[in-house]
């Protein structure tokens, strides 16, 4: 009934062109040559302070009269307290549920009239608190911001009111195979002891135990104007811009906050396979991971231009293998998920269960086979598909201000993005080899599996791909959460 | 058909006036062949999005072969007679090229983004297809792309919960026969019925130059545009006319129940109506009672239900605007221990309060800004789903004019709180609804009450 995608996503030489007499047929023998590619710089990042001392990172941007301002806080869930997971997020999601004296559903009254946006989330290392509105509504529009940040209530209600929705939602994770695989990854490769290792929102138990107080003091002791920046993107300059975030953010006393000590984990030292029983489903969800890459790598480029090859594009190694010539699914990928320690890498893909153990095999001898040095014509492929294609993330305000606040939250350099193309036209067989070597490898790796048991069971033992270990969704996630008021 | 404006991008937008007023500056000629092409210049990045749209969807396949049109449009990509099985994508990568397609009931809509120096590859490429795809179709590609669109329809429904749901709802929805009472997807028996026959059938029916749009948006030269243009489908024969549908208005007799199950932990209630066509009087209206019942944290029923009362963990309440029908949905799911009577219970009086009394002036206006600037977020990316040259793409096909963004914004502007209520009368009635219930397996019991006479 609704639309469905065919994925789960210089100049024209004018007097020449135009000589072309109307009605000619085209020369269709091979496909056109073309210019060469147009060069691309993003406009500046101009960079000032407030007299509070936060950092402001403003690019402008004027073709549509909107804005977009983050600002983001170095703290998040590696700061959860040890039995608090999911703080971090619900601090966040909770900063627009009252602020500045105003009910949640005042605050979003407001908001909401303007035409704007207020958002907040955390992440593992830091939480952001983003702003969208039409710039003729910006004044009244970071006034409400700067509350939402600053001045948050906490109200009890409210808390009881997001405790018993994340439990819900927990609840719901039993429904879906793909949560089920991530949340079953995250913990093979992680463990449950370390941030990376929980989901974002907690547990049951962890979520019973936070407290309002709890909400106050991680806002208090984390959300410090010393370990903050902000990013602002959109029909702005420095003198519209600067005297609005001066009363917003002017006061806001320079304090640091403690940073917490997470260690980096142990990566994966033999191959095993969790099977998660989903009785009955018509597709086994197939999860390989191992632990990757921080994003301040200097292996970043080439783990990017690798990933392009192996699952990270249409016509990537396992998309074309699983998808266009055996037709086991309807799209297969692999990713690095860059955190300021090495996150996941996964490849996966969701197959009809017959395929099972087939798809798993040919997953892992792709990831044998990136090991070897990469045919020229499939490595320039992949090089021009990445740097030429970089402008395309500059379209919208939101897309850049994300761009900007990485460079600022990784400290890496502001012209990152202007040298990315020379950096990735640059790098070679051998650069990619190196990096596959050292981050792939097809027999130290964990394996989730979420489908129908009984009809994976057999084939995977015997393809003896290493231990196998049986799992109820009760098993993983626990006896399904009560939420109170509903019995 | 051509027309010039002189406005610069600059110019978008009324400096003095109270609402800004926009416009966006196109070109718009017609080949030979009937082929209608649309360009607009956006230089704020040098890519340049193009956007093709076949006036075919699902609605025009034939009994015993739905979810043709969308398993056509996956067979675009596997090669055209001067494109080998699989350069399509490797081209346009090596190019520094993205492409997505999307098939719907109304239209089926192909995108390409390519850096600016790359545009005679994506003509080239969407010329090709257009005009000798057939030569180089085979039943062993057929095939091949039967067996991934199984698997996306696994994917996307079977093995997603609530995902049957639009695949009974299109069927009870819509009377037998009428273009929208199936699912885009199509049915397994179907999938597997479809022969390189059908294929070959269907692009000669639907597939020429006369029946299709073409957008070009983003950093261009409109003069050698036109000519690249002029050249790479110049050798595309016009296929042959293709009348328009003529459906009958739907409409439901009475009130419609259903009870489904599904391997979920939470009941989900779907309440659907009938409602205007896309830009008829009415359909606008429709949107802007979605929005009062559903848009944001104040709207009635979150508030209500969500915040207040607590008995649902999601409410979302939106106009499904088609072509020749559109339809209206409230869909919640139950938080657990809650029925879905009680959620229909409170889900009907805020309908029965809507069609009494108008909304308060704020509520409106409120939903109207929030219009207001989504108008603005769409003029920024050119490409991609949603991107300036699909929304150009899609104006044109429903109105004959690509600019329509304020036309449309316009509608919304027009509305006053009587409106509003009128819209919600007339259209949410009790006796002319479906009402679908989607409960866990076992578990009748929590689904909504059945019609009066099954009682």
């Amino acid at each position: 009934m609704r639309p469905l995608p065919r994925v789960a996503p210089l100049l024209l030489l004018p007097f020449l062109a135009a000589s072309v007499a109307v009605g000619q047929a085209p020369d269709r023998s091979a496909p056109p040559q073309l210019g060469p590619p147009p060069s691309f710089r993003h406009a500046p990042i101009q960079r000032f302070g407030l007299s509070s001392g936060l950092e402001v990172y403003l690019l402008e941007k004027h073709e549509v009269p909107i804005a977009q301002v983050v600002l983001l806080v170095r703290s998040g869930q590696v700061d959860d307290p040890r039995g608090k997971e999911g703080l971090a997020t619900l601090a966040a999601e909770m900063l627009t549920d009252g602020a500045g004296g105003r009910s949640a559903l005042e605050l979003a009254d407001e908001i909401d009239f303007l035409g704007a946006t207020i958002s907040a989330a955390a992440g593992s290392h830091t939480s952001r608190v983003s702003l969208w509105t039409p710039v003729a509504k910006l004044e009244a529009a970071m006034a409400l911001f700067a509350d939402v940040a600053l001045r948050p209530a906490f109200p009890e209600e409210e808390l009881e009111r997001r405790r018993a929705e994340r439990l819900t939602t927990m609840l719901q994770w039993r429904d879906d195979p793909e949560d089920l695989a991530r949340i079953a990854m995250n913990r093979e490769l992680f463990g449950e002891g370390h941030p990376y290792g929980v989901p974002s929102i907690g547990t049951e138990a962890s979520l019973r135990s936070i407290s309002v107080s709890d909400l106050r003091s991680f806002h208090d002791q984390r959300y410090r104007s010393s370990d903050a920046f902000v990013v602002a993107v959109g029909d702005l300059t420095p003198d519209s811009i600067r005297p609005l975030l001066e009363s917003a953010f002017g006061g806001w006393k320079a304090q640091k906050a403690a940073r917490s000590a997470v260690a980096e984990s142990q990566q994966v030292a033999e191959r095993s396979i969790t099977l998660i029983d989903k009785p009955g489903a018509e597709q086994t969800v197939i999860a390989i991971g191992r632990i990757g890459a921080a994003r301040t790598t200097p292996d970043y480029d080439a783990l990017e231009l690798l990933n392009t090859i192996l699952g990270g594009s249409f016509t990537s190694r396992l998309n074309r293998s699983l998808r266009e010539e055996h037709g086991w699914t309807y799209g297969a990928r692999s990713r690095f998920e860059y955190r300021e320690l090495p996150g996941p890498f996964t490849a996966g893909a969701a197959v009809e269960t017959s395929a099972t153990d087939s798809a798993l095999v040919e997953i892992l001898n792709e990831l044998a086979e990136i090991r070897e040095p990469v045919p020229l014509d499939e490595l320039e492929r992949a090089k021009r598909y990445l740097a030429l294609g970089f402008p395309r993330e500059f379209q919208s305000i939101e897309q850049i201000a994300g761009m900007v606040s990485t460079l600022v939250a990784y400290d890496l350099p502001l012209e990152t993005y202007n040298t990315a193309v020379d950096r990735i036209l640059a790098l070679d067989a051998a650069r990619i080899q190196a990096a596959a070597e050292k981050y792939i490898d097809p027999d130290r790796v964990r394996i989730v599996l979420v489908g129908d048991r009984v009809r994976i069971e057999p084939k995977l033992a015997a393809l003896n791909l290493g231990s196998v270990r049986n799992m109820s969704v009760d098993d993983l996630l626990g006896p399904p959460p009560v939420v109170e008021g509903s019995e | 058909m051509t027309r010039f404006v002189v406005l610069s991008l600059l110019a978008l937008f009324a400096v003095g006036s109270a609402r800004a007023e926009f416009s966006i500056p196109y070109e718009m000629f017609r080949l030979e062949n009937g082929l209608t092409v649309i360009l607009h210049e956006d230089h704020s990045v040098p890519m340049i999005a193009v956007n093709l749209s076949y006036h075919v969807g699902s609605g025009r396949e034939k009994p015993g072969r739905t979810g043709l049109a969308h398993l056509f449009e996956h067979l675009m990509y596997e090669g055209s007679a001067h494109v080998p099985e699989g350069k399509y994508d490797e081209w346009l990568e090596a190019a520094g090229g993205e492409n997505n397609g999307s098939t719907g009931s109304d239209d089926t809509n192909y995108w390409i983004n390519v850096p600016s120096n790359a545009l005679d590859l994506a003509l080239f490429l969407e010329s090709d297809r257009m005009g000798y795809l057939v030569e180089s179709m085979s039943p062993a590609r057929v095939d091949g792309q039967r067996d991934v669109v199984k698997n996306e329809r696994r994917q996307s429904n079977e093995n997603r919960p609530y995902g049957m749901a639009w695949i009974v709802m299109a069927e009870q929805l819509f009377p037998p026969g009428h273009p929208y009472s199936w699912d885009t997807i199509g049915s397994m028996e179907d999938l597997s019925a479809a022969a390189y026959e059908d294929v070959v059938e269907f692009f000669e029916s639907y597939y020429g130059p006369n029946n299709a749009s073409l957008c070009i948006a983003g950093d261009i030269d409109p003069v050698a545009v036109r000519a690249s243009v002029e050249r790479w489908f110049s050798d595309v024969p016009a296929g042959p006319r293709v009348a328009p549908l003529s459906p009958p208005v739907p409409f439901l007799e009475k009130e419609k129940r259903l009870v489904m199950e599904d391997e979920v932990q939470l009941p989900r209630i779907y309440m659907n109506w009938h409602t205007p066509r896309k830009f008829a009087p009415g359909d606008a209206e429709m949107d802007l009672v979605g929005s009062v019942l559903a848009g944001g944290r104040n709207s009635r029923l979150h508030k209500r239900l969500v915040y207040e009362m607590q008995i649902a963990q999601d409410i979302s309440a939106f106009q499904y605007a088609q072509m020749y029908g559109s339809s209206f949905h409230v869909i919640a799911t139950a938080r657990a221990g809650h029925t879905l009577a009680e959620i229909e219970a409170a889900i009907q009086e805020e309908i029965d309060r809507l069609r009494r009394e108008p909304p308060s002036r704020r509520e409106l206006e409120r939903a109207v800004n929030q219009y207001q600037a989504w108008y603005l977020a769409a003029l920024e990316s050119v490409g991609g789903f949603g991107g300036k040259a699909a929304l150009m793409n899609g104006y044109y096909a429903a109105t004959g004019n690509p600019d329509y963004f304020q036309e449309d914004l316009s509608r919304y502007l027009a509305i006053g709180p009587d409106d509003v209520r009128t819209a919600a009368a007339a259209y949410l009635r009790d006796d002319a609804r479906f009402i679908m219930s989607i409960v866990p397996e076992g578990q009748r019991e929590l689904a909504a009450p059945a019609a009066e006479e099954e009682k």
